[in-house]
C-alpha cells in the first residue's frame, strides 16, 4: 500500500551554535545582543526533521514536502541559500522575529494557520514534522500545541525513526528515559512527528537542488505573511547568563598511578 | 485563588516515579508561598489507588484519578483526553507535572485544549510577589530566564532531578475517579513494545552518580602514532561496568559513529551531549580526551563537582569550566583506575 504524503516541516532559524550569545533587554522584552548580525542556521532539531522528510517523500512517489519557517525574512534568506541545496522542498515563509524568547503558544498559532492555508492538504496523507524542540526557546511544546490547532491527536515527540508498514501504518520510534525507545504503531495519516536525530546524515549540497528550490523560494519570502507576536500574558523578570568560570586546579606532574589513586577516592566520596 | 494540580501517571508497576515525587515537592511549595491556594492531586494509569495511598500523608485537600488499560500506555490521544478531564475536575489553575517524556509529549497539547500556557523544562519555581515565577533555560542552557505569566491554566513540567523529591508518607488515599469519554480515533495508535539497549550496551543511565564523559581523544591517533580504538572500548566500559557511571560523549565522536566509522560502536546519539544533545544532572562528572568551548561544554551545565583528564592543559572544555584538570593521557589514567576499582570488588 503505497502513499503519496504531504510532509510539511515546520522549522526555525537559530543563531549559529558557534556565536557568543549575550542576553540584552530591548522594548518588547528580552533579546540577543546584535541579534539580527548573528548568523543563522536551520535549527537543527528542525533540520533532522526536514531531511527525514525528504527521504520519506524519495521513498514515496508522489510525496512532497513543504517547509513551514517563521523568521525575519532576511535571515530566512541567508539561511535558505545553504538549506535549499540540501533536498527539494517549498517553502511557506512567515515573516516575525526567530527570538527564543517569543512564545511557543503564539508561533504555534501562527504555524498552524500557515499550514492550514496551503492549498489542497489532504489530512488523510498529511504528516507534519518539526524538531521536538527549538535550539533558542527550547521550549519543548510549539509543535504539541501547532498539531492540536490542526485537529492532529496522533503526535509523537523525540522521534528516532519512522517506517512505513507495508499496510500503510506508520511505525514510531520515540525515546523515552534511561535510553531507551517506546515502539509505537500508528494506523496512518495524519499524524505528528517531533523529530529528535533520526538516523540520517546532513545531505550533500546539491547545486541543481537548490536552483530548483531557490526558484520558488524568493517568491515565497517576498509574500511572506507578517507574524505578530506579542508575548500576551508573558513577563520575564530576568534573563542572565551562567556564571561560567570555574577555579580549575591544574595537575600536571602526577603519575597515572597517583591521578588514578585521586580519581578513585573522588569517585567514592 | 489558585488551585495547585500535581498531576502524576503512574509506572506500570502502580508505583510513583521520584519524578513525581519531585514534582510533588514544587507544587507542595507553590501551595505554601501562594496565600489562598490549595493543593490537589491527578493521577492517570492503570490503576492509581496504590500510588494515591503511596502519597496520601501530603497535604493535598482532593485526590483524583483516571484509571483504565487505555490509560496504561503512554500515548497522546488517550493521555491527552484523560489530562484535560482531570483539569476541569480539579478546576486547576497552576498544573505541575514531571518533565517525563511522557508528559512532554502531551501537556503542552492539554494547555492549548484548554486555553492556558506550558512551561516545559522547568528547573525552579520562586515567588515573584504572591505570584508564582519559573525558572528554565534558553538557546540550549547558554541563559537562564524567570518569567511569570497570566494566563491560567499554567503548565510546569519540572525537569527531572532540579528538586529534592518529596518524602510524603503512605496512608489511605480517597480517590474520586473522574470519568473519561474517548473519541473514536483516541486509538489509532498503539504502543507495541519498548526497545532497550542491549544489557551490556547500556551505558545511560539518569540515576548514577557520575557522568563519564568521552571525547573525539580516544579514537585519535595516540603518541606512538597509533589509533587504539579496541583498547579504548574496553577502557572505557570497563570504566562504566565498575562505576555504574553514565556515558556521555561529545557530538564529533557521536558523529563519527554516525558515519559508520568503525570507532567506539556502543555509542550512539543518545549518549550525545552538548548543544544537540542533551543535558543530564549528575552529581559527579568526570570527562576524558574532551576538547571544545561553547556551546559544547554545555554539556556538563548541570553536573556538580567535575574533573577533566586532557593531553592539552588549555583545553577549553576542562580549564575554567571544571574543577580539576589532570593533565594526563586517558589511556593510561583509566587503565590505573579501573585496575584499582577491580581491586576494591
Amino acid at each position: 500500500m503505497s502513499i503519496a504524503y504531504q510532509i510539511v516541516v515546520c522549522g526555525g532559524v537559530v543563531p549559529d551554535p558557534l556565536q557568543t550569545l549575550e542576553p540584552v533587554t530591548a522594548p518588547a522584552g528580552p533579546a540577543l545582543k546584535n541579534e539580527m548580525m548573528l548568523p543563522a542556521v536551520l535549527d537543527p532539531w528542525a533540520g533532522h526533521a526536514l531531511y527525514e522528510a525528504a527521504n520519506l517523500a524519495r521513498n514515496a512517489p508522489g510525496s512532497k514536502v513543504w517547509l513551514v519557517s517563521l523568521a525575519p525574512k532576511a535571515k530566512l534568506q541567508q539561511v535558505m541559500l545553504t538549506v535549499a541545496q540540501k533536498v527539494p522542498f517549498e517553502l511557506v515563509a512567515l515573516d516575525g522575529p526567530a527570538s527564543g524568547f517569543t512564545e511557543a503558544a503564539e508561533v504555534a498559532a501562527a504555524l498552524a494557520g500557515a499550514i492550514q492555508a496551503i492549498p489542497g492538504l489532504d489530512p488523510s496523507r498529511l504528516l507534519v514534522f518539526g524538531g521536538w524542540e527549538s535550539a533558542s526557546r527550547g521550549a519543548g511544546a510549539t509543535m504539541q500545541m501547532a498539531g492540536e490547532r490542526l485537529g492532529i491527536v496522533d503526535q509523537f515527540q523525540g522521534v528516532d525513526e519512522l517506517k512505513i508498514v507495508p499496510d500503510g501504518s506508520l511505525e514510531i520510534l520515540e525515546r523515552i528515559e534511561g535510553g531507551r525507545h517506546q515502539v509505537s504503531r500508528c494506523a496512518g495519516p495524519p499524524a505528528l512527528l517531533g523529530w529528535a536525530t533520526g538516523s540520517l546524515p546532513e545531505p550533500k549540497n546539491n547545486p541543481q537542488v537548490g536552483m530548483a528550490n531557490m526558484r520558488a523560494v524568493m517568491p515565497a519570502l517576498q509574500k511572506a505573511r507578517p507574524a505578530q507576536l506579542g508575548g500576551e500574558g508573558l513577563t520575564f523578570v530576568s534573563v542572565t547568563l551562567p556564571k561560567q568560570l570555574r577555579a580549575t586546579q591544574i595537575v600536571k606532574d602526577k603519575s597515572p598511578g597517583d591521578i588514578a589513586k585521586e580519581i578513585v577516592e573522588w569517585i567514592k566520596k | 485563588m489558585e488551585t495547585i494540580l500535581l498531576l502524576a501517571h503512574v509506572e506500570a508497576d502502580g508505583s510513583l516515579a521520584l519524578s513525581a515525587r519531585e514534582a510533588l515537592r514544587a507544587a507542595r511549595a507553590m501551595n505554601k508561598a501562594i496565600a489562598g491556594s490549595s493543593l490537589v492531586v491527578g493521577l492517570i494509569g492503570q490503576s492509581v489507588q496504590a500510588a494515591a495511598d503511596s502519597i496520601a500523608a501530603c497535604p493535598a485537600t482532593r485526590y483524583f484519578g483516571v484509571a483504565g488499560a487505555e490509560f496504561g500506555q503512554s500515548r497522546y490521544a488517550t493521555d491527552a483526553a484523560a489530562a484535560e478531564s482531570l483539569c476541569k475536575a480539579a478546576q486547576a489553575t497552576l498544573v505541575a507535572a514531571p518533565a517525563t517524556s511522557r508528559w512532554n509529549r502531551v501537556l503542552p497539547g492539554v494547555a492549548q485544549r484548554l486555553g492556558g500556557r506550558v512551561d516545559c523544562h522547568v528547573t525552579g519555581i520562586s515567588d515573584a510577589g504572591g505570584k508564582p515565577a519559573v525558572s528554565r533555560w534558553f538557546y540550549r542552557q547558554r541563559m537562564e530566564a524567570t518569567l511569570t505569566r497570566a494566563q491560567r491554566p499554567w503548565f510546569l513540567l519540572i525537569d527531572p532531578g532540579s528538586q529534592t523529591a518529596c518524602d510524603c508518607g503512605a496512608g489511605a488515599a480517597a480517590v474520586e475517579m473522574v470519568p473519561v469519554q474517548l473519541a473514536g480515533g483516541s486509538r489509532r495508535t498503539t504502543v507495541i513494545g519498548i526497545r532497550e539497549p542491549k544489557a551490556d550496551a547500556q551505558t545511560i543511565r539518569p540515576d548514577a552518580a557520575l557522568l563519564f564523559v568521552t571525547g573525539a581523544g580516544w579514537t585519535k591517533k595516540q603518541a606512538d602514532g597509533r589509533m587504539r580504538v579496541a583498547e579504548a572500548e574496553k577502557l572505557i566500559l570497563d570504566f562504566l561496568r565498575l562505576t555504574r557511571a553514565s556515558l556521555g560523549s561529545s557530538k564529533s565522536l557521536v558523529d563519527l559513529g554516525g558515519e559508520g566509522q568503525a570507532v567506539l560502536p556502543f555509542l550512539s546519539h543518545l549518549n550525545q551531549i552538548g548543544q544537540t544533545g542533551s543535558t543530564p544532572r549528575h552529581a559527579k562528572g568526570l570527562s576524558t580526551c574532551c576538547h571544545g568551548e561553547e556551546p559544547h561544554t554545555v554539556g556538563w551545565r548541570f553536573i556538580g563537582e567535575r574533573r577533566a583528564i586532557s593531553l592539552d592543559p588549555n583545553c577549553g572544555w576542562a580549564r575554567g569550566k571544571a574543577d580539576v584538570l589532570y593533565v594526563a593521557d586517558a589511556f593510561a589514567v583509566i587503565s590505573k583506575v579501573n585496575e584499582l576499582l577491580a581491586d576494591n570488588f
